[in-house]
């Protein structure tokens, strides 16, 4: 039991508790296996039928909630146009991917987040090492981008669309300037928050202005610059669908749903709400848990 | 950090920084080289804030805002709160709910929009269940994690002393658990107030401030869109500052729990 509830969760994205519950996990594994390390084949039947119910059980909910929604669907208590049966929208799913609609729209859509958040990453952390070096560059640049911070991304995109015209350069100038607030706001802190014993130390060895960046602030802040990269693509990915909704572009997740409604193609709109849903799953589990892998844990920032 | 030359320094670099953004930005609006109505100057967009406030539209699409956020949020502490702690409490509920929750969270609450208009229609309707999304992963994911995060020896010790689940409930599960619910409250606030204004935006409905940007828009009119901006920014600003920061004090740091909170 306690393996089975191990497997599911670590699957939770950002708990401010992620760290302590995966030590948890690990040392109820470490507990059990020396339990049965005597026994090296029941051991190993343990795994293996210990994985199937964390797999019944991670599966079981979608199963309950998939059930519910197919017999409210057939009972025809909605009209079936509003509220259509999980067949509908699989075929609206197989149908789009196989004419290479879907792939447009979804290719579209990632290649905009990939070009605004690009920007935000390199104009964000560039400031907020600046910010954290000098002090010039915190007394001009905090007050704006504290006061800017909170303020929704979307309200701007109006004001985008009649500065830059509709289409993807306001949408890509959107979200970088969205997902740059976060970035920039984290760099900063976690420049700061280099050690100062280690700043001193590495003078003291001699290491001049460049290797001191390289091996001692870049290292050293990169745990706070990920949590900002992170907090940044987040955030530019919860304002791009709503701003391709607005800023008519021709291509794009958001607008297909957006456009779908005007054909009341509800089965097109739930397709293009679960392609949303696993590109925003795949984000976060494959893009970032790589990167910190490569990087911060190598280094022994974060275990 | 409150020491009063760190305060004043503070101030000063403030009122530096600007000042230096109203003067470039004045000068760019002023050299010209973008038509008016795109850039308007700071007096006009003052002019335009002021008259919005004194005959009461800008006030009343405030009003209509700070209704449809707040019921939104009031929803969504209502379903997830309780959820969020039975989650923490019970193993079978959070293997329940866990996996639908890692489902549904990725999956930004502006891409409901056009469904819900579908399902709902335009207006109220529309925008509080899109708040309602919006908000009810932070307090949810928090509640459950704040509940996990208590020290079990506190459990322990508050049951060998002979508290039922009531007491414990109330004496040691919510004053624990407490740091972690004011920061989801605080988080899906602002996630309430982005998802607010982008589903005002999308499901017009004549009053709010999403719309009135959205609106100034068609018909050029850039000074009332940055006005709304700046009652927009005013009001967020002065929620996280004022509503959280009071309540962060009245309880949590009263209670000694902040550093927990923190860490």
């Amino acid at each position: 039991m306690v393996a089975l509830y191990g497997m599911v969760r670590p699957r939770v994205p950002g708990g401010p508790t992620g760290g302590a519950c995966r030590f948890a996990v690990g040392k109820c594994d470490g507990i059990k296996s020396v339990g049965s390390a005597t026994a090296e084949p029941f051991k190993a039947r343990r795994w293996s039928t210990a994985r199937v119910p964390a797999f019944a059980a991670t599966a079981l909910p979608f199963i309950v909630v998939g059930a519910l929604w197919e017999i409210v669907a057939h009972l025809e208590i909605f009209p079936t146009r509003l509220f259509p049966p999980l067949e509908a929208m699989a075929s609206a799913l197989l149908r789009l991917t196989l004419s290479g609609v879907l792939p447009h729209h979804a290719a579209d859509t990632v290649l905009r987040l990939a070009s605004g958040f690009a920007l935000a990453a390199v104009i964000g952390v560039i400031t907020g090492i600046a910010m954290g070096r000098w002090r010039l560059a915190e007394d001009l640049v905090l007050p704006l981008v504290s006061m800017g911070a909170p303020i929704p991304g979307v309200a701007y995109a109006p004001l985008f669309l009649l500065w830059f015209g509709l289409g993807n350069v306001s949408t890509i100038l959107l979200v970088g300037f969205v997902s740059a607030f976060p970035i920039i706001l984290n760099t900063w802190t976690g420049v700061k928050a280099v050690k100062d014993v280690w700043v001193r130390a590495a003078l003291a060895m001699g290491a001049d202005d460049r290797r001191m960046f390289h091996k001692v602030i870049l290292p050293g802040a990169l745990p706070h610059i990920l949590t900002g990269l992170r907090l940044g693509l987040a955030q530019a990915w919860r304002i791009l669908i709503g701003v391709e909704m607005l800023a008519a572009v021709p291509w794009g997740l958001g607008w297909m749903i957006f456009g779908a409604r005007e054909f009341l193609n509800t089965d097109v709109m739930l397709a293009g709400v679960l392609v949303i849903g696993v590109i925003g799953l795949g984000l976060e589990k494959l893009v970032f848990k790589r990167l910190e892998d490569f990087t911060v844990v190598r280094w022994g920032m974060m275990t | 950090m409150s020491t009063p030359a760190e305060r004043i320094r503070s101030l000063r670099r403030l009122a530096t920084s600007l000042l230096l953004a109203a003067l470039l930005y004045e000068g760019l609006a002023r050299s010209g080289a973008f038509a008016s109505a795109l850039l308007p100057t700071l007096a006009t967009v003052a002019r335009a804030l002021i008259d919005g406030v004194l005959d009461g539209t800008l006030l009343a699409h405030a009003v209509a805002t700070l209704y449809r956020v707040l019921t939104g949020l009031a929803l969504a502490v209502g379903i997830g709160l309780p959820l969020g702690i039975l989650m923490g409490r019970y193993r079978p509920v959070e293997g329940f709910f866990l996996p639908l929750a890692s489902a549904l969270m990725p999956i930004p609450s502006l891409a409901w929009v056009p469904l819900f208009i579908l399902w709902f229609g335009l207006g109220n309707a529309t925008a509080i269940g899109i708040v309602c999304y919006a908000a009810i992963f932070p307090m949810l994911i928090n509640a459950w994690s704040g509940v996990r995060a208590i020290n079990p020896l506190w459990l322990r010790v508050g049951s060998a002393m002979g508290a039922g689940e009531r007491t414990l409930f109330w004496k040691v599960i919510v004053p624990g658990a407490f740091p972690f619910l004011v920061a989801g409250l605080r988080q899906a606030f602002l996630r309430a107030w982005i998802a607010v204004v982008g589903a005002e935006m999308l499901a017009a409905s004549d009053w709010g401030l999403g719309w009135v940007i959205f609106d100034a828009k068609e018909f050029l009119k850039a000074d009332v869109m940055l006005a709304a901006l700046a009652v927009i920014g005013f009001i967020g600003f002065a929620f996280e500052r004022l509503v959280f920061g009071a309540l962060e004090r009245v309880t949590v740091e009263r209670w000694g729990m902040v550093r927990a909170g923190k860490g």
